[in-house]
């Protein structure tokens, strides 16, 4: 076999991989939007805030910790504890819980019924605004996270694959492991919506709020509900990308790399944004391959946008979108 | 009422009147934002070195000095608004921490005679005091990296680097690209293989350029990044265990903060330096006494020996120094900008000064000369220990290839001189 054809095929299972990535980052945003038509701006921002949480929880670090010692003097830090991974997830989640009912009471509650651009305009502003509670509360220098999640080549297949081609793949356990996550959390959040009561009730209210509110669903539990599933998924991302990059503000920017995969694979759909995540993983990672050394490279942050547009222009409404039909 | 507003009046002034005779020395920090990781420590030591002054020595030649933080979050706009914002309180040498915000500083400090030192970073050409008359990029610039970095492989490999591969890892921007005419020239004379690996803003993926590393092999990876990129990138290199001692970043990818998240397996990481690394100085001693003890330190106080504390601390006492030659030079103590400018070019700093004030071997012996405003371009190497969770200087500081430099910088500064319309200097 060529040897560019064995290449090709490592950087499209590379591809496949960083697409689910994308992907974990974009179901935040499919969520809020199919419940509640708000593109959440904040949702990269809700990933640094969960990640950052998680460690802040995991190494016993005292929440804002410098506002208190610059009012009351001292120099605490830390509680002098450390938190097993698992409880500390679990008091993330509830952290995020807490966040998402906080939007709910002192924000979107009072902007129902308001324009699509104006609630956009509010998840800006709680971006910017977690970004600073984050740096307030934790501190922003970079923090090692490690759940235990390996991180490395896979020797396994690396074995494998010489075997074959006479070349060993490179695939990052960090990345099998996000794969796996990856598909329990669509697993689980199919299950939950279509078994579920409350899951019904958040799919009735993502179809017509009025019609659910009619037949005595609450709105404010279905947000904080959804909100709160959005926090998970950005919990999740957070602990994905932050293992591999260390917890910091750049966590944030992974945002722009979930915004082709949505354009792509629809703002309403779950199996979409996966999809989506997988064509944009794999299609700017071959460009890059075949097409990057003749550009000088650097080609896959612009080739993402511009394969979504591409497939905007033939369907607007993203790949498993909903066609929206406006009668005049 | 008119006898109140006398009196307010009055007031301001006599307020105002301690301030106009400090020596102000802007910080154009950023704490925040992505990059905020480097800005902290840097800020923490340029304050710090500043107070200790004040408070071991009472000032420089008497006269306190004052900095004036300013919060840019690395974005060229903000560092813009932040030098207009401060120029106005005396500021006396601007030290923007940012290539971009310097390019767009030179034609301005040039216009309001306001000195501008970008150690380490900025417009290379600036080296050219006949050109650049308030700029100054002593002790070292990007090139003098590039080469030292290169000048390190050939003593490792007996002075032979022909046929190697070498690859340039770079942030895809204006900061990134500043090696690569240097390293391709360098790579015309002592013929290695150079090729250039972009990675775009931030560098949170960088999984493309790690698999064409892992295939062509290069037998080293030089890094020009910044942020988020060093974290990835090492920890990428890791991933496809790419031997760490062949991976060499320019001094800012040479951070603990760039090197702890990938934990043990960025031991033996190397990064070239223009100043030295540890807590090891008597200088640090007397920042705790006289400035952490005290409560006045400018962050927590747990930065010090880190190496972009180390760095800040450096630059601000460069600018220390800097401002006692001008008063010796001028015969006064309260110092203007031009007189600051010139005592930045005659800074003095042998080994024996740098030992008097605390800090031995901390940087390479220099002098600052009207033609050169960028030192004679020593750098060494470091390396980092992860199971100490410490950076060693493992070399001296080395002599660059000026032979390729500064016929770069001779270039580059006559094309500025030409389309600004610049006469020459130092005549």
């Amino acid at each position: 076999m060529p040897e560019q054809l064995i290449f090709a095929m490592e950087v499209t299972l590379n591809g496949l991989m960083a697409g689910v990535l994308y992907a974990l980052v974009a179901l935040g945003f499919v969520l809020i939007y199919k419940a509640s038509g708000i593109f959440n701006y904040a949702q990269g921002v809700m990933a640094l805030f969960a990640a950052m949480t998680l460690v802040g929880i995991m190494n016993g670090q005292v929440p804002f910790a410098h506002l208190i010692n610059a009012i009351f003097g001292g120099h605490i830090t830390h509680f002098g504890w450390t938190i097993p991974s698992f409880i500390a997830i679990l008091l993330t989640v509830a952290v995020m819980v807490l966040l998402a009912w906080l939007v709910q009471v002192l924000v979107m509650k009072h902007l129902v019924g308001q324009e699509p651009i104006i609630l956009f305009m509010a998840t800006i502003g709680l971006a910017y605004f977690l970004e600073g509670v984050a740096d307030l509360m934790w501190g922003s220098e970079i923090k090692t996270l490690d759940v235990g999640i390996p991180q490395g080549i896979n020797l396994w297949i690396d074995e494998k694959t010489y075997n074959i081609f006479g070349y060993g793949f490179f695939i990052d356990n960090l990345d099998i492991v996000a794969t796996i996550v990856a598909a329990l959390l669509v697993t689980g959040l199919v299950i939950f919506a279509q078994y579920t009561k409350q899951g019904r009730a958040m799919r009735a209210v993502a179809d017509d709020h009025q019609a659910a509110l009619s037949v005595g669903i609450s709105l404010n539990f279905i947000w904080v509900l959804v909100w709160s599933v959005a926090g998970f998924v950005a919990l999740v991302a957070g602990i994905m990308w932050g293992t591999k990059s260390g917890v910091q503000f750049s966590l944030s920017l992974i945002a722009l790399k979930a915004l082709p995969v949505l354009m792509l694979g629809g703002f309403t759909s779950i199996p979409g944004a996966i999809v989506g995540g997988l064509i944009i993983g794999v299609g700017e990672k071959l460009f890059e391959f075949a097409i990057g050394p003749m550009v000088g490279g650097a080609t896959e942050n612009w080739f993402a946008y511009v394969l979504a547009l591409l497939f905007l222009v033939f369907r607007p409404q993203g790949l498993f979108g909903e066609k929206i039909i406006e009668r005049v | 009422m008119k006898l109140k507003l006398t009196t307010l009046a009055l007031g301001a002034l006599m307020a105002a009147g301690p301030a106009m005779a400090d020596l102000v020395f802007p910080s154009l920090s950023y704490r925040t934002g992505p990059y905020a990781a480097g800005g902290i420590p840097f800020a923490d030591g340029y304050a710090d070195y500043f107070t200790l002054v004040n408070e071991r020595d009472g000032g420089i030649g008497g006269v306190k000095a004052r900095v004036i933080e300013c919060e840019t979050g690395y974005n060229t706009e903000k560092g813009v608004e932040c030098y207009e914002s401060t120029k106005g309180e005396g500021a006396l040498v601007y030290q923007p921490l940012s290539t971009g915000i310097t390019y767009q500083l030179i034609p301005k400090t040039a216009a309001d005679g306001i000195p501008l030192h970008t150690m380490g970073y900025g417009r290379t050409s600036a080296a050219n005091g006949k050109v650049f008359g308030n700029v100054f990029n002593y002790p070292a610039n990007y090139w003098d990296g590039a080469s030292g970095i290169i000048t390190y492989l050939l003593d490792s490999n007996g002075g032979d680097i022909k046929g190697k591969k070498i690859a340039l890892l770079y942030h895809n921007s204006a900061y990134g690209k500043e090696p690569i005419r240097t390293l391709e020239e360098l790579s015309k004379k002592h013929g290695f293989e150079l090729s250039t690996l972009p990675v775009d803003h931030p560098g949170q993926e960088q999984k493309s350029q790690w698999l064409q590393i892992r295939r062509d092999r290069p037998d080293y990876v030089v890094m020009w990044g910044w942020g988020v990129m060093n974290q990835v990138a090492i920890q990428e290199a890791a991933n496809v265990r790419f031997p760490m001692e062949n991976f060499i970043g320019v001094w800012w990818s040479g951070a603990e903060h760039d090197v702890l998240s990938a934990g043990a397996k960025a031991d033996g990481y190397k990064a070239v330096t223009f100043h030295n690394v540890g807590r090891d100085f008597p200088v640090f001693d007397d920042i705790q006494t006289y400035v952490v003890d005290k409560g006045l330190a400018a962050g927590a106080g747990d930065q010090i020996g880190n190496v972009l504390y180390n760095r800040g601390m450096y630059a601000a006492m460069l600018a220390v120094e800097a401002a006692k030659t001008a008063q010796e030079i001028h015969g006064v103590a309260d110092i203007t900008p031009a007189m600051m400018r010139d005592g930045m070019e005659a800074l003095e700093m042998p080994e024996a000064r740098m030992s008097a004030l605390g800090m031995p071997y901390f940087g390479p012996s220099f002098n600052v000369s009207c033609e050169n405003h960028g030192g004679p371009g020593l750098v060494g190497m470091t390396q980092w220990d992860a199971d100490t969770k410490t950076w060693s200087l493992i070399s001296d500081f080395q002599k660059t290839d000026t032979s390729v430099i500064q016929p770069l910088i001779e270039a580059d500064s006559a094309s500025y001189a030409e389309e600004n319309k610049i006469g020459g200097r130092c005549n």
